[in-house]
């Protein structure tokens, strides 16, 4: 196993003394509410307590989840990538570019093999041999495939990553196709959302790194802290839902009074995530309580889910835009149509046949 | 029951005889018969689900498009509480109805009780009853043999649209009331994995849709078929389904 830097070597390299280190393991102490006893333990745990190296990778994607982990308040993303983990490639947030870049992610993969976390943003195209998408003049898939072989885990970040999302979307042109389906032999976490929010980005990152394992996940791999439940559940428009109170349409009186959006396709009944809680850019708002319904950014296919702005999904293939009430609603007329002429007919047969009762 | 006849009597056949003048008709009076095949807990069952799938429509209907907004303060309401509450009750009634149905079939019930559990369609007489059957609701063939039980053609819309189509709804239904009580919550432990085989959350909702159209197809033609071999056919169907007894009104070999 190769030596991974700690917090300390960290520290000294950014020219903090033995002194001063000694004195921020007292004050941290202090801060923890613990004794003077706990302050070696601390030193020790800074000294020894390898930093997780991470290989940020990026695929076919827009970006907007790195726009998104940047704004984390709760912790700073400062804290995250300069203190907690090492993130050591990260193509879009780091200073190198071209050959020394992908020279770190080489000299990283040799020196922490087997021991650094996989973060993939976006996902690989497959089709045309993944030519729809070269990183360093390679198709990404190939890069994906080398750096996960020697991956501790994989956190797929997004929509992308984790299901397709719109790149994926039918008909798919490009075989987009999420993590999970190419790399095959890794535990993979799924964090969706198109983004998404910051604090579950860095929460994911700080429990790994806390308490060095996984976070507990859901069936479909997703972190049952974040996902478990629906943005419906703790929505705080929920009342409205129950009594009955609706927006009908986005100019209507209803609209204004912050009443429910279930009626104009708000997906917060049929979404997992935390947006209701936690909400976006330090708890300031979320899609809802700004008056628009929810679109499912972190269900699986929400692209082909039928319209963010109807609460049924259309019919396909009837060659008219329907839904099942409306397609129901003409076969149960036509049944019905059918049954009263067949009913006419058996009248009709047996008048015919009246008083002859061998029939 | 062979008559010393040839034919049916008629009125002219009396004449001359010391009948003659009365109505014929009074002579060719048949041996009603008829037997027990509905049981008790049957029909308990049939009417307690027909009346939970008459509520489970129109709040499911009514939980997919919700009836105009309430004005008001929210705390004055629970329009929709109530429409997903009925929906709930009506659901554990026919769960726990179509559950008790089947323990019943197997364990209990006669022969008849178990017919909407399979189709045997390795059976070439299944076909051929399927095929008469077909022809008499086309008006191709003029009678259709008696049946103690289902004719062909109702035991295979029943194991499909009712049986399967049901036992559908009670999965998906189950998967979709997780949404409420959790992915730790025996529902979301025992149907978790329906819904990503389904395709997802709003798919599991779609065909949930379906389904109560599929239930709501049958019942309209299931309520018309029982209506009209109750008045045309040689046997009783309503009044079978109230106290029991399967009548015949004829004795005539099929």
């Amino acid at each position: 196993m190769a030596v991974l830097e700690t917090f300390y070597d960290v520290m000294r390299r950014q020219g903090i003394t033995r002194r001063s280190f000694v004195k921020y393991c007292s004050l941290t102490a202090a801060a923890l509410g613990l004794g003077p006893e706990f302050v070696p333990q601390i030193a020790h745990a800074m000294e020894t307590k390898p930093r997780t190296p991470v290989l940020w990778l990026h695929g076919l994607e827009c970006t907007c989840c790195s726009e998104s982990f940047i704004r984390s308040a709760h912790p700073l993303v400062k804290d995250v990538i300069l203190s907690m983990i090492s993130l050591d490639y990260d193509d879009t947030l780091m200073a190198s570019a071209g050959h020394q870049a992908e020279a770190i992610l080489d000299e990283v993969m040799e020196k922490y093999h087997g021991n650094y976390i996989l973060a993939v943003e976006g996902n690989p195209p497959l089709n045309e041999d993944g030519m729809y998408c070269i990183i360093g003049g390679k198709p990404f898939v190939e890069q994906l495939k080398r750096v996960a072989s020697g991956a501790k885990a994989i956190i797929s970040w997004g929509s992308c990553a984790s299901y397709g999302c719109v790149q994926a979307a039918r008909p798919n042109p490009t075989q987009a196709t999420p993590v999970h389906k190419v790399i095959l032999d890794k535990p993979v976490i799924k964090v969706p959302g198109c983004p998404p929010i910051a604090e579950v980005m860095t929460g994911v990152i700080t429990y790994m790194q806390t308490f060095d394992r996984m976070p507990e996940l859901d069936r479909q791999g997703r972190p049952k802290m974040f996902y478990s439940q629906r943005i419906h559940d703790k929505c705080y428009r929920r009342p409205h839902f129950d009594a009955g109170q609706y927006v009908e349409s986005f100019d209507d009186e209803g609209a204004r009074k912050g009443y429910c959006l279930y009626k104009v396709g708000c997906k917060g009944p049929t979404t997992y995530n935390a947006c209701s809680t936690v909400r976006w850019n330090d708890g300031v708002s979320f899609p809802i309580q700004s008056g628009h319904g929810c679109i499912g950014c972190s269900e699986d296919g929400f692209w082909d889910k039928g319209s963010w702005y109807a609460r049924l999904q259309d019919v396909s293939g009837f060659g008219i835009e329907a839904t099942a009430d409306k397609v129901g609603m003409v076969a149960a007329g036509a049944v019905g149509a059918g049954l009263a002429a067949h009913a006419a007919i058996t009248a009709l047969s047996r008048a015919r046949h009246k008083g002859d009762d061998t029939q | 029951m062979s008559t010393p006849q040839s034919g049916p009597l008629s009125d002219s056949d009396l004449k001359g005889t010391n009948l003659d003048g009365q109505a014929a008709q009074a002579l060719r009076a048949r041996r009603v018969t008829q037997i027990y095949v509905y049981e008790a807990p049957v029909r308990l069952w049939h009417w307690l689900t027909a009346a939970s799938i008459v509520v489970l429509a129109i709040t499911g209907y009514l939980i997919g498009s919700p009836p105009s907004t309430l004005s008001g303060e929210a705390s004055s309401h629970f329009q929709m509480g109530w429409i997903r509450a009925l929906h709930f009750m009506a659901a554990w009634i026919f769960t726990i109805g179509f559950a008790g149905r089947v323990i019943w079939g197997l364990f209990f019930g006669n022969a008849w009780s178990r017919e909407l559990f399979w189709v045997p369609f390795w059976k070439a007489e299944y076909w051929k009853d399927l095929l008469d059957e077909l022809l008499v609701y086309a008006f191709i063939r003029k009678e259709a043999k008696t049946t103690i039980g289902h004719n062909a053609l109702a035991r295979t819309a029943l194991f499909f649209c009712f049986t399967l189509t049901g036992l559908f709804m009670i999965v998906s239904g189950f998967a979709l009331y997780s949404d409420g009580t959790g992915i730790d919550s025996w529902e979301g432990r025992a149907f978790g994995w329906v819904m990503p085989w389904l395709g997802g959350n709003l798919s599991t909702h779609y065909l949930h849709h379906w389904g109560m159209w599929i239930i709501i197809l049958f019942v309209m033609i299931h309520i018309y078929t029982v209506t009209r071999e109750d008045i045309t056919s040689r046997q009783s169907l309503i009044s079978s389904m109230t106290n029991g007894y399967r009548i015949f009104r004829d004795d005539r070999p099929d």
